[in-house]
């Protein structure tokens, strides 16, 4: 049966909770009623309240806690409800989550995952809708990962609950329950830092991730434009040759997403491929991303969403 | 459940203070029955009696026809204050003009009292940033992120020292709040400084799923006020009287130099939000006494015996909120037209170059692009 993401998340929770029960899940909200969306839900009637645990609303405590109990051996699974709460919690990624294996030498290490769905489009209230995850990425020692499909998300969750490093796993919450595909009930991974081709093409290489990825392809689809469609899945770290392997081919590329643009992860991108295949392009690249304003509340967050009219102007653009 | 903090420490020797030793007393003046000593009511004149009683219509009928809205799609989601009303109504009763309040979400009638309107309620819950710009030149701010405007507060109080003014600052927030690590470093803050703030705890018992004792193992929240060197005080916040008594005092306190954590006691009566099921993890046996004691019943029944009831015409009143009501919707739904220039022009004083460019960008793909307006779904509108 075809399922949504909300349904994979919870398929690869309870599948690694039963595979290894150094797992534990937990944040605000999670375990009597299964989250704000309902992730969690049924977790702690299966594992019970130990390995199921509603904690005080304390962002840094969660995020602190969960590099504890990595550090004691554990495989500590957090929620933050919504990224735009990350922001307490980031002094404890920053501070220790991502440097603990660097700072004790290899001694000491935190495997752990916060997830959080991220990005506009719900018609929530101020610090709902953010997409930092260009901040988040450029903290050496954490890895994002950013799913857009029910597939994927099983695997890569799965994938960062295995993950020896601590992994920042953010959910695009607008395609929580709107995009649905078949996802196995066997135990399969997506590794973490592999680039999927989405669309084969020869003109233009379209490079996306989360929620914008399907406002490409809607895009994609409307336009006489044979464009390569690139879901990059992984952050950090980038699958830079997936990258620049396209880009060679197509000689042409657009970057899409919903995070502002000065400063998101376009540019790392744009520097990448200019560090590496300057020589093979046609045009110059070009991003459609959020403006560099603080999302709006409801009644306007439309206007700073990049919606497909502007990402299939942009990818014209650039094919011609 | 009780909080028990002394599992296995019947045998120690050692002096430790536990939570015994700290004893936190519910302040109350009329009590669940409506009964009063009239030695503890404090003196305010008829016409404020019953006063305090049609604020708390006005909280009450507000959360009614918000969820109204919202369920005719008309709102975004919205949070019920039902069961707060003597908790908002007192503790806004006691703040100036000058003060701030720098409230979560759930004090309207406290932020009307400081001469917000109705309509600018309205429109934030719409989803339309301009409503906090009518709040600020109240004095108000509505904080989202859970806590994170605490620290705000204990500047705002510091600002209110270097600058001598006669005013406080007011925090209200929720239980949940004071699990954050905001919360306690506002609040250490504020007590280093002598700032004249208020951390107004609306202590609720439930942050959406999770019940008071989940989130902390102490068994106030006013007992944390001792550990920072504050004032601290557990009101019943279904105490319209007592609230507003107490509040009084805050503030006098706070004005000269001792801040205040304020717990008022009450009770969420329904779901957390509009987007929320209360079902899924509260019982109906916990819940049915407490829609038994309601606070604006319980001070009808003080206002009966003070044979003030007579002033009350409950029908006219509820009318009346009613039409005020009726108004701020009109005015809500008449705002505008607005501009998408707006959502580039507050972030800085002098907007930067490139986002003169990106919002000449925007105006361009907007004209140019026929589809566009049809993905921007103008809903509610402003
Ligand atoms: C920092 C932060 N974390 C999480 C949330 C999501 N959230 C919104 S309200 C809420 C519960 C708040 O409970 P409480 O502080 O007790 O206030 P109440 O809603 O009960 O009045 C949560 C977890 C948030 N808004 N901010």
């Amino acid at each position: 049966m075809p399922e949504t993401i909300i349904n994979a998340i919870n398929m690869a929770l309870t599948e690694e909770m039963d595979r290894d029960e150094r797992v534990v899940v937990f944040g605000e909200d999670v375990a009597e009623t299964g989250g704000v969306f309902r992730a969690t839900e049924g977790l702690k009637d299966k594992f019970g309240g130990t390995r199921v645990v509603d904690t005080p609303l304390s962002e840094i405590a969660i995020a602190g806690g969960a590099v504890g109990l990595a550090v004691f051996g554990l495989r500590p699974v957090a929620e933050i409800q919504f990224s735009g709460f990350l922001p307490p919690a980031f002094d404890q990624l920053v501070t220790h989550a991502s440097r603990m294996r660097w700072r004790t030498r290899g001694e000491w290490s935190a495997p752990l995952v916060v997830r959080t769905p991220y990005g506009a489009g719900i018609r929530a209230l101020e610090h709902h809708s953010e997409s930092l995850e260009g901040a988040y990425a450029h903290v050496p020692g954490l890895k994002v990962v950013i799913p857009s499909t029910p597939y994927d998300t099983k695997g890569l969750l799965k994938a960062s609950i295995r993950d020896p490093d601590p992994v920042l796993f953010m959910e695009p919450k607008h395609v929580y329950r709107s995009i649905r595909e078949d996802v196995p009930d066997d135990d399969y991974e997506v590794p973490i830092g592999e680039a999927a081709v989405r669309q084969e093409g020869e003109d233009v290489t379209v490079i996306s991730w989360g929620a914008m990825m399907h406002k490409t392809l809607e895009a994609v689809e409307k336009i006489d434009v044979d464009a390569e469609v690139i879901d990059l899945r992984t952050i950090s770290p980038m699958d830079r040759e997936t990258l620049v392997e396209s880009v060679k081919k197509t000689g042409r590329c657009v970057i899409v997403h919903e995070a502002p643009k000065s400063g998101g992860w376009a540019s790392e991108i744009i520097a990448t491929i200019n560090d590496e295949v300057l020589m093979y392009l046609e045009a110059p690249i070009e991003r459609v991303t959020g403006f560099d304003i603080p999302v709006p509340l409801l009644s306007m967050e439309d206007y700073y969403i990049p919606h497909p009219p502007r990402i299939a102007e942009a990818i014209e653009r650039v094919a011609e | 459940m009780t909080k028990n903090t002394s599992q296995g420490a019947d045998d120690l020797d050692a002096p430790w203070i536990t939570q015994d030793d700290l004893p936190v007393k519910k302040y109350q003046i009329i009590d669940e029955n409506g009964e009063y000593d009239p030695e503890d009511v404090p003196d305010l004149t008829t016409e404020e009696f019953v006063d305090l009683y049609r604020w708390m219509l006005v909280e009450k009928r507000y959360a009614e026809r918000m969820i109204n809205l919202q369920r005719r799609g008309e709102m975004g989601t919205v949070g019920s204050s039902r069961g707060h009303e003597a908790s908002i109504v007192g503790s806004g009763y006691a703040l100036n003009d000058e003060d701030y309040l720098l409230a979560m979400g759930r004090e309207t009638s406290a932020m009307l009292m400081k001469g917000v309107s109705l309509r600018d309620i309205l429109l934030f819950w719409r989803g339309i940033d301009d409503a906090q710009k009518f709040l600020a030149q109240r004095n108000c701010m509505i904080g989202i992120s859970v806590g994170g405007y605490l620290p705000v507060v204990t500047g705002i109080g510091w600002g209110m020292n270097i600058t001598d003014t006669d005013a406080v600052v007011t925090a209200h927030f929720g239980d949940g709040a004071t699990s954050t690590g905001a919360f306690h470093e506002a609040v250490n803050f504020a007590g280093v400084l002598n700032c004249p703030a208020i951390f107004y705890c609306q202590n609720n018992q439930w942050a959406i799923s999770t019940p008071f004792e989940k989130q902390t193992n102490a068994n106030s929240i006013a007992q944390r006020a001792v550990g920072y060197g504050l004032h601290g005080i557990r009101v019943d916040g279904n105490d319209v009287l007592a609230t507003y008594h107490a509040m009084n005092e805050a503030r006098e306190l706070a004005l000269s130099g001792n801040p205040v954590v304020f717990e008022g006691l009450t009770y969420r009566r329904e779901g957390h939000s509009t987007s929320d099921d209360p079902t899924q993890y509260r019982d109906r046996d916990e819940v049915e006494p407490w829609l038994e004691r309601d606070p604006i019943e319980r001070y009808e029944a003080f206002l009966k015996s003070e044979g003030l009831w007579d002033e009350v015409d409950e029908e006219a009143m509820v009318a009346q909120v009613d039409e005020e009501f009726d108004a701020a919707i009109e005015a809500a739904n008449a705002y505008g037209p607005r501009d998408i220039e707006e959502l580039f022009v507050y972030l800085y004083e002098e907007m930067p170059p490139e986002l003169e460019d990106q919002l000449r960008e925007l105006e361009r793909s907007l004209s140019e692009l026929d589809e566009l307006e049809e993905y921007i779904e103008r809903r509610p509108k402003g």
